[in-house]
């Protein structure tokens, strides 16, 4: 084989202590789709935006065509032939397609719709795709959309085409359409990476497969000489034995909180939340395993009454919930944090300081219209305390914290309310192993203490050491709810990426 | 080569900023300064003129302070809703109101002891204010419509209502050819205390109320929040409507109290140009203040000097839009300085002369 | 025919009295579409006004007096855009200011020139002129063929603005940048220049509409001439719904509301002229309501309006 037509050797990229690649290396040549496989936080996504001109790497080099090259900008990087399609669109709902795909780079000062019509209408039978140039984006669907960024990037000329979890928002049709359209695509000479979670995506589209495991690259195979228990493998690692207790405790004769056929539409009409049946006993943790965007952050929002569900009832202590505004809910002692990706998100007030944070649910209680500042001052450094927050004093502006830190405020903050029902979502979200440490011994003295957690969490090791029982969720259903236990690794990967256990193959 | 590179940062320390701020004034009168040079005034002379001409006398520096108390109440007003991020520019409209609501008061009981007229005047005002306020408010509750532009737009329909009243209804059959509003009776103006109406008073205590609800009481955290976001709001358990309306409605009032002091006090009556623009003006120290009522009174006081100063300097044949002039330069430069609180500027290799 | 006649003479009034106006709300649209929302319009306005008339009493040449004009309310532009865009700074409280630092100037220069009166070369120039045959037609004849070049061209600029917005390449990527900047600037749109150029252009427009009234419509200088024009302007660009053509209707209407509080006066009709003035910012407020209820897109504010683009750089 001659020289790949791209080729990223040797990448390295830090944020902060956070090694997000160290020496990682790819290639794809022309004609070829390579997938890019790995969990989150595995790096897939900062690889790709270095090659697409968004990062600068720290170190390694970027060959296009044999040549050394390096994008300072997005910009650089399309008038090279890389474009990229990212899971946020950046385009103009007013405009039409047509508008969106020439905006910037018309040439011509005279808008032509006929001469926009023929280039689309070129541009939809060489690739198959089906872009109606004068459909306004806010009346198309997400597949639409989609479509209409993929032209964009073609309408610049550009042959090297990067989709970054392109198919988490698609209909199964939708998602043949794409692959058609990629096929297509390869057909005509293009190169395309394609970032997917979904295994059997990967072995359908792809013609090589790099998986990347904590930011380092395991290995590159030919999608057909694979198998998904081969990528599974590779994709979660090998079973680490970590010492995290599983404290034993009596759980409570009801179940404190519980979900039956929960049901939970997006905007788009869509279900984000699909018949989900569970229930939490006090006492015990309950995991929850999934691949990002399974639906991890609504059934946060929905038991919080933070938006209203479409179907199905949760009660607390046997009774419903639903319906009741979050403030009701929060004083029935269901307390739910969830720390997104950027760590700040609803949770907490970046601009405030600690003290004003840590009261954000309990300023309240006091009778009388003034905030009582002696309580927010003891709470705060209470918590500082308790929690072992490293800050100059309780009133340093949150966001001016480490990352840890801010974890360790949003959760002492909720565990201080002392709730029967703690929800919390990616509570160790880039923390190190000490701080992790520290918030699963905390998360074990709620259950000890007798309350219902709900833990939804990204690595399965911890999952499967904390939890008394794992809930495993793909694309808003529950796959199964095992014995972490007994379960291996790759059983939970495998359902997570929608393979139930006993149905073998069934996608 | 080198390369700009400009990214946001979490800010900077308290003397940092001050440093900056100050720094930016100073360079504002710096350039201001030259350039009355170059048309041919010695800046130092028209300086110390602005100085001494709203300080040196007692009747020139009560002149300042009757600006003062009108820039401040407002400013305060402005506050409450900039503080939940509700971008009220109404005040204007809203002191008008509100002079409209005391005018109701001081006409509708003119004989009424002078404390009780006052205080039914003042809540009024405040009443009127408010709801003048709320009325956007709901509008972009119900129709989620932009405040900016509901609230500019209602100042002038209060304006022109105002107007209405004085060359219509309202017209002072004494007054003759002019149309003017009556006189308000005795009992409905404020007295003078130590030379100064009583409006001095009031505005400090409102200073004083609206430090303490804004710093210390729940409703103050509750637009806090909101302010900062509103997931946020909700996902803490509070009642973001109830929060709003409130905030807003104190918001109103108090630029309705204002129109209640400058019209029981300075015009003794209501006219449709007894704001003098203040109300917009009021929006420039507010936010010059960083929302913080008590650095309000002094950035309102020196706002009064300025604008105060400019009839002094006509008398002494320069031209008074000097200092319309002169508060231009100094904002812009003010409004540039806080890039430099809000974002970081390195400087740093591009990527090409890196290995 | 009289009561045609009549309704033509007010036509052409209505017009002359809007023109100033519909110089700055398409100065303001074509701001706003960039994202930026301007409220120093009255100050550009008295800027141009002031510069204007004083070009024109000094040099008696109506082009130059027009360009100095126009340079005016650039400069104040230019004030606006490099606080606003470059360093950032609220939009709403930036302009304000420029209105305040725009009256201060305007006052100062018409210190030296109030008691000028503009010359009889440049009057001579701006004065109604027929257009054969067209300003016959009925009606509308006087009013758009029986009037001051200047008035056409506000029309001219109107119409020009609608067909640059619409039409042309950079008017898409203005749009876009008043959108959704980020999206402009993925698809290689250079966001920061195309606010630049947009908001001085918005300000020469707002200068020479202020122009028309000194040196015009007045011919003498008078403080503070603009009346809160500027404001109104702002009302109704909101009314127009961001779009140069409904601009024309939008300035014409309110020529219209003025001329009828004249003429109603001379009728002895009893209406409140100051009612009559609330009329336009009352049903502006009703016009934002009801894009907001109608949910049409198109008709919708640009979306990052008032909001500063920042690309963070990694």
């Amino acid at each position: 084989m001659s020289e790949p037509y791209i080729k990223l050797e040797n990448i390295c990229k830090s944020f902060g202590t956070v090694k997000a690649n160290n020496n990682v290396s790819i290639d794809v040549n022309k004609g070829e789709i390579l997938a890019l496989l790995g969990e989150n936080g595995s790096g897939k996504s900062t690889l790709v935006n270095m090659l697409s001109g968004i990062y600068q790497p720290d170190s390694g080099s970027i060959y296009l065509d044999g040549k050394l090259v390096s994008f300072k900008s997005p910009k650089d990087a399309i008038a090279s032939g890389i474009g990229m399609v990212h899971q946020h669109f950046k385009l103009v709902d007013v405009f039409t397609a047509a508008e969106n795909i020439i905006m910037g780079k018309q040439k011509n000062v005279f808008l032509s719709k006929k001469r926009m019509n023929e280039q689309i209408a070129q541009l939809n039978e060489k690739y198959g795709l089906s872009v109606t140039p004068d459909k306004k984006v806010y009346d198309m669907s997400v597949s639409e959309k989609q479509s209409v960024e993929i032209m964009k990037i073609l309408y610049r000329g550009a042959d090297v085409l990067i989709l970054d979890e392109p198919t988490a928002v698609l209909t199964p049709q939708e998602i043949d359409a794409l692959f058609d359209i990629l096929r297509k695509m390869k057909a005509q000479g293009c190169s395309i990476i394609i970032i997917t979670h979904k295994m059997a995506e990967v072995l359908s589209i792809s013609d090589r497969v790099t998986v990347l495991r904590k930011g380092e690259c395991i290995a590159t195979v030919n999608t057909a000489e694979t198998t998904p228990q081969k990528l599974t493998e590779m994709m979660v690692g090998s079973a680490v034995s970590l010492e995290i207790e599983r404290p034993t405790t009596t759980l409570s004769e009801k179940p404190l909180l519980s979900v039956k056929n929960l049901l939970l539409k997006n905007i788009d009409d869509v279900p984000v939340i699909n018949d989900m049946s569970f229930d939490v006993y006090g006492g015990e943790i309950v995991g929850v395993a999934g691949i990002a965007g399974s639906g991890q952050k609504e059934l946060c929002e929905v038991i919080a009454g933070l938006c209203k569900a479409n179907g199905g009832d949760i009660l607390f202590d046997g009774g419903s919930i639903l319906g009741l505004s979050p403030h009701a809910i929060l004083k029935k002692g269901i307390s739910m944090s969830f720390v997104p990706e950027d760590r700040l998100g609803m949770g907490l007030v970046a601009g405030m300081s600690i003290t004003d944070n840590v009261i954000l649910k309990s300023y309240n209680k006091n009778p009388g219209p003034f905030i009582d500042k002696k309580y927010a001052k003891s709470l705060a450094q209470q918590i500082v305390k308790d929690f072992d927050i490293s800050t100059p004093s309780v009133n340093h502006q949150v966001k001016k914290l480490s990352g840890g830190n801010i974890q360790k405020v949003l959760l002492g903050r909720e565990i201080w309310l002392s709730p029967r029902v703690l929800i919390t979502a990616y509570p160790v979200r880039g923390l190190d192993i000490g701080a992790s440490y520290n918030i699963y011994h905390i998360l074990n003295e709620q259950k000890k203490k007798g309350v219902a957690v709900l833990f939804i969490g990204e690595d399965l090791d911890v999952l499967k050491s904390i939890s008394d029982r794992l809930m495993v969720i793909h694309n808003g259903e529950i796959i199964d709810i095992v014995d972490p236990e007994t379960v291996t690794k790759e059983d939970i990967g495998l359902m997570m990426l929608g393979h139930k256990k006993e149905e073998g193959d069934a996608v | 080569m080198m390369r700009i590179q400009i990214s946001k940062r979490a800010g900077v320390s308290r003397v940092a900023d001050t440093l900056i701020r100050i720094g930016a004034i100073i360079a504002s009168l710096l350039l201001a300064g030259a350039v009355m040079a170059i048309m041919g005034f010695n800046p130092l002379n028209i300086f110390s003129k602005i100085i001494t001409s709203t300080t040196s006398s007692f009747s020139r520096f009560s002149e300042t302070i009757n600006k003062t108390i009108l820039l401040t109440t407002l400013s305060l007003g402005i506050a409450v809703a900039f503080r939940m991020k509700f971008w009220n520019i109404g005040a204007e409209g809203q002191l008008y109101m509100g002079a409209f609501g005391a005018a109701l008061a001081a006409f509708g009981f003119p004989e009424l002891p002078m404390p009780l007229l006052l205080l039914i005047m003042g809540l009024f005002a405040f009443i009127f204010g408010g709801i003048w306020a709320i009325i956007p408010a709901l509008i972009k509750i119900k129709f989620s419509t932009s405040e900016t532009l509901v609230t500019l737009m209602m100042n002038y329909i209060a304006i022109q209502f105002i107007s209405y009243l004085q060359y219509g209804p309202w017209k002072d059959p004494a007054s003759l050819g002019a149309a003017k509003i009556a006189r308000f009776s005795d009992n409905a103006i404020l007295p003078k205390v130590f030379g100064i109406h009583a409006g001095w008073i009031i505005t400090l205590v409102l200073v004083i109320l609206t430090t303490i609800l804004l710093k210390h009481t729940k409703l103050g955290y509750q637009i806090d929040v909101l302010g900062e976001s509103e997931t946020t709001a909700r996902y803490a358990g509070m009642n973001t409507v109830k929060i709003m309306l409130l905030a807003v409605a104190i918001s109103g009032g108090l630029c309705g109290m204002a129109g209640f002091m400058q019209a029981s006090a300075i015009e003794k009556s209501i006219t449709d140009s007894m704001s003098g623009g203040l109300g917009f003006t009021a929006i420039i120290t507010a936010w010059l203040a960083k929302l913080n009522p008590p650095v309000m009174v002094i950035v309102s006081f020196a706002f009064s000097m300025l604008l105060q100063s400019g009839k002094s300097l006509q008398v002494m044949g320069l031209p008074s839009s000097i200092t319309e002039i002169l508060q231009g330069v100094i904002i812009f430069f003010v409004l540039a300085s806080e890039f430099f609180i809000n974002y970081k500027i390195s400087f740093r290799k591009t990527a090409k002369e890196a290995k | 025919m009289d009561i045609l006649n009549e309704i033509s003479l007010f036509l052409q009034t209505s017009v002359q009295m809007g023109t100033h106006i519909l110089f700055a709300i398409v100065g303001g649209i074509i701001c706003e579409r960039v994202g930026n929302m301007n409220l120093g319009i009255e100050g550009m306005m008295l800027m141009g006004a002031a510069v204007g008339f004083s070009v024109a009493c000094a040099t008696s040449n109506p082009l130059l007096a027009v360009l100095a004009a126009g340079a005016a309310g650039m400069l104040g532009a230019l004030i606006y855009a490099v606080v606003t865009v470059t360093f950032r700074g609220n939009q709403v409280v930036t302009g304000l200011v420029l209105t305040i630092f725009g009256t201060g100037v305007a006052g100062f220069i018409g210190k030296s020139v109030s008691g000028n009166i503009i010359p009889e070369n440049v009057t001579k120039t701006f004065a109604p002129y027929k257009i054969p045959v067209l300003s016959d037609i009925p009606i509308i004849g006087k009013a758009l063929f029986d009037q001051s070049i200047y008035v056409q061209l506000a029309i001219i600029i109107a119409i020009a603005a609608f067909f640059y917005m619409k039409k042309t390449k950079w008017g898409l990527n203005m749009r876009a940048v008043g959108e959704n900047p980020a999206a402009a600037d993925a698809s290689g749109i250079n966001v920061t220049l195309y606010k630049y150029v947009h908001i001085l252009m918005g300000g020469f427009l707002c200068g020479i509409g202020g122009a028309y009234l000194s040196v015009v419509f007045l011919t003498t200088w008078q403080d503070n001439v603009t009346a809160g024009a500027g404001w109104i302007a702002v009302a109704l660009i909101i009314f127009s719904t961001w779009n140069p053509l409904k601009a024309i209707l939008a300035a014409y209407l309110f020529g219209m509301l003025k001329g009828l509080n004249f003429k109603m006066q001379g009728w002895g009709i009893q209406v409140s002229s100051q009612l009559l003035d609330m009329i336009p910012y009352a049903a502006t407020v009703i016009v934002l309501i009801i894009i907001t209820l109608r949910k049409k897109k198109e008709y919708q504010p640009p979306k990052s309006l008032g909001n500063p683009y920042f690309r963070e750089e990694r």
